[in-house]
């Protein structure tokens, strides 16, 4: 029973004009895509300096500025509102403001101010731009000030040598974070909306009539819809980890089994999830909508572009319910930490967890008669 | 003109938009989403997506146990930004316990820490950090140094240090850094453009599929106010979101709307117009539900989510993607709103984008004008 119902899922598929092609070329455009667009590194911040000083040490202040790989200096003003204007203009993102006598003050009174205004309406430019900044402006004093030291103490004061390491991602790569759980959004979205449109394109057809009056129980039914995608599902991964080690160079540092495994579960998850939405539905564009509207928050909740940590507590109990974010997390520990599927027992539980759970209300929320 | 207004006037016309708003009203599931979508999005953006990072779990490996390495710890512990979860006993459980994922950043400090710092010129402390999120490791690192480095010159607090520098921070426009000024005008752009251009589309290629395209086509309406009248239920939808919208902003996240009304009207406007002729394209080049739910979905949610700068800054991108997101519409739109809603500025400022968005509004009617079929196939 099961092999003709898989053979009719499978010719319906490729038959299809659209549906091959999409499952091959929307991994790739966004394989492509997405790790370059996902960038949430700060650089190239455009710095408006106004020097009202006009001294050898301001000068100087301005070249470490302009030096840094940080910052680009797009504009000289000659007063603070004319760089206010130039921030209007979206010509620079940030205004460092040298006051008149910076120098004399520094000789006389060893202490000095200069005042930084960032544009904070992208709040994250604003606050990395204006701390890189005063970290660029407390380097220079200190430059400044070991100069001073060397000539006036000779002895040694206690000091703590710090040593900074960067584990796993020491070139500090932010695609090598991003490509991993991009995979996982990948496959969600393929094998999540697919079946989620597919039980509800045959009742808008009228042909699950025809299924209706067959006598396939409703778990050979489910599974017949489920493993067309698990296909589906696995094609997309491969493609994926193929992408992911030819064009971007990251490959995992753990086992490519592993991966599978929690891919295999993971989509069986997921695709259940749709099958779920979809006999709830009465029509594709609800399902298309339910669908749409879960997914978003799913994968806003999930860790992917923001940790999971920084959200308050009522958030975090939330993503407990969000398989989403257990796979990013196997994905990402196994992609970048070599972590083996004794460190991640928890996952795997949780997964599978929601692998029985959606896939039985799938079966359940199967009515043969209307 | 004249036609124009004529057709409007005509009871026929308003009969159409009627059928429409029965469509989407009967479909309580959908209609409820439309509705929920940016309540339930504001409040994801406003209170529970941050990328503050704090309370993170810090692991200690102290061979000296001393009264230098206690007093650094205790001032680890008592900043908001770190928890001590594992005290290590060698440098082998360093990465075991990163690959179980029990802890962000670890601290080795030297043996003998004290010692060596008063007597033998200086001790060490190695941080470690999980550096699978390079901002979030290198902000750890940087909170970590910066404590130590305060300890340090509490000791050398004797030694006057001299030249100093102290910056004043201003944060224009946005003094509490708070993300929402950032992602309001995003979830704006986005959810207009989801309602104008993916409903839109959608609902004329299932009267295609359905076949009662055809019922329409022959009824004396004439073919452009059938779109017409398809176009003004989803209009009446997007304004609706637009005020919740503007209303959860200023009044639940405290986003102020600083410029004027009427100019952020005016702009959302020809947003909608803009996004209402994709959605017609779309419908004329597809041919089933599910053909325009993928174009829609792929050709302009996701870009729209990724190169309209509402998530990622674009200047960040490699220059084909800066290129590419200039031709999304959704950018230019966003791209005014920030302007006029959040940095009050007057209307001549986003006259370019405004230019940019009639731009397109043009030649996107006029396609979709001439692609438009009074006859099916």
């Amino acid at each position: 029973m099961l092999r003709f119902l898989l053979e009719k899922e499978f010719k319906q598929i490729l038959r299809d004009s659209f549906l091959p092609r999409i499952i091959f070329m929307f991994p790739i455009m966004m394989m492509l895509l997405l790790p370059n667009a996902a960038n949430m590194e700060v650089k190239d911040i455009n710095v408006c300096v106004v020097d009202n000083d006009h001294s050898p040490t301001s000068e100087r202040l301005i070249q470490k500025v302009g030096a840094s790989p940080y910052f680009h200096i797009t504009s000289i003003a000659a007063s603070y509102p004319l760089g206010i204007h130039s921030i209007e203009n979206s010509v620079s993102d940030v205004i460092l403001e040298i006051p008149l006598h910076f120098e004399k003050d520094l000789e006389k009174e060893l202490c000095s101010k200069v005042f930084i205004a960032a544009n904070a309406v992208n709040g994250t430019k604003g606050g990395l731009g204006s701390s890189y900044l005063s970290a660029v402006v407390a380097d220079f004093s200190k430059e400044l000030s070991v100069k001073k030291i060397q000539l006036v103490n000779k002895n040694p004061s206690p000091t703590i040598v710090t040593n900074s390491e960067f584990a796993f991602n020491s070139s500090l790569d932010f695609k090598r974070f991003m490509v991993p759980a991009i995979m996982v959004q990948l496959i969600t979205i393929l094998c999540g909306f697919l079946p989620a449109l597919n039980i509800v394109s045959e009742k808008e057809k009228g042909t699950i009539e025809q299924l209706n009056v067959t006598p396939i129980n409703k778990f050979v039914f489910i599974l017949a819809k489920l493993i067309p995608y698990w296909t589906v599902g696995f094609i997309v991964i491969s493609v994926c980890f193929a992408l992911g080690r030819f064009v971007y160079g990251i490959y995992p540092e753990g086992s490519l089994l592993t991966l599978y495994f929690f891919t295999a579960v993971y989509i069986l998850a997921i695709s259940g999830f749709g099958l779920l939405i979809s006999n709830s539905s009465s029509t594709m564009q609800q399902a298309m909508f339910v669908m749409f509207f879960l997914l978003v928050i799913l994968i806003l909740m999930s860790g992917l572009f923001t940790p999971v940590s920084s959200m308050p507590e009522w958030a975090q109990y939330i993503t407990i319910f969000n398989p989403l974010k257990y796979f990013i997390e196997v994905m990402r520990m196994v992609y970048l930490k070599g972590s083996t599927i004794v460190d991640l027992t928890k996952q795997l539980y949780a997964l599978f967890g929601f692998m029985v759970v959606l896939n039985g209300f799938a079966v359940l929320s199967y009515h043969k008669n209307s | 003109m004249n036609l124009f207004q004529k057709f409007i006037r005509s009871s026929q016309f308003w009969s159409f938009v009627a059928k429409e708003f029965y469509h989407i009203l009967r479909d309580k599931r959908t209609i409820l989403i439309l509705l929920g979508m940016p309540i339930v999005e504001i409040i994801l953006f406003g209170f529970a997506i941050s990328t503050e990072v704090n309370n993170s779990r810090l692991a200690i490996l102290d061979p000296s146990n001393d009264v230098a390495t206690q007093h650094i710890i205790r001032e680890m512990e008592a900043s908001k930004y770190f928890t001590v979860v594992k005290v290590l006993r060698s440098t082998a459980d360093v990465e075991p316990t990163f690959q179980r994922g029990e802890a962000d950043i670890v601290l080795i400090f030297s043996n003998e820490f004290i010692d060596k710092l008063y007597h033998k010129g200086g001790a060490q402390i190695q941080i470690i950090t999980d550096a699978t999120n390079p901002n979030v490791a290198v902000t750890l690192n940087n909170y970590a140094s910066s404590i130590i480095f305060n300890y340090q010159r509490e000791l050398a607090r004797l030694q006057k240090v001299p030249y100093q520098i102290k910056p004043e921070i201003k944060l224009l426009y946005n003094p509490a850094m708070k993300s929402s000024f950032n992602f309001v005008p995003g979830v704006m752009g986005m959810i207009l453009m989801l309602i104008c251009a993916m409903m839109t589309s959608i609902s004329i290629v299932r009267e295609k599929e359905t076949g009662t395209m055809e019922v329409l086509l022959v009824s004396p309406m004439k073919p452009l106010s059938i779109i017409l009248a398809k176009a003004v239920p989803y209009l009446v939808l997007s304004v609706v979101n637009l005020l919740t919208i503007m209303w959860l902003s200023v009044f639940v996240l405290h986003v102020p709307v600083a410029g004027s009304i009427f100019s952020l009207t005016l702009v959302s406007v020809i947003f909608i117009i803009v996004s209402l002729c994709i959605g017609l394209l779309i419908s004329t080049i597809s041919e089933t539900q599910v053909a325009a739910m993928l174009i829609s979905g792929m050709a302009l949610m996701m870009p729209v989510m990724l190169l309209s700068g509402m998530m990622f800054p674009v200047e960040n991108m490699p220059m084909p993607l800066q290129f590419l997101s200039h031709i999304i519409p959704a950018k230019w739109y966003i791209m005014a709103v920030k302007k006029i809603m959040i940095e009050g500025l007057e209307l001549k400022y986003a006259l370019q984008e405004i230019i940019i968005l009639c731009f397109m509004a043009v030649v996107l009617i006029t396609i979709s004008l001439k692609k438009f079929k009074i006859r099916l196939d």
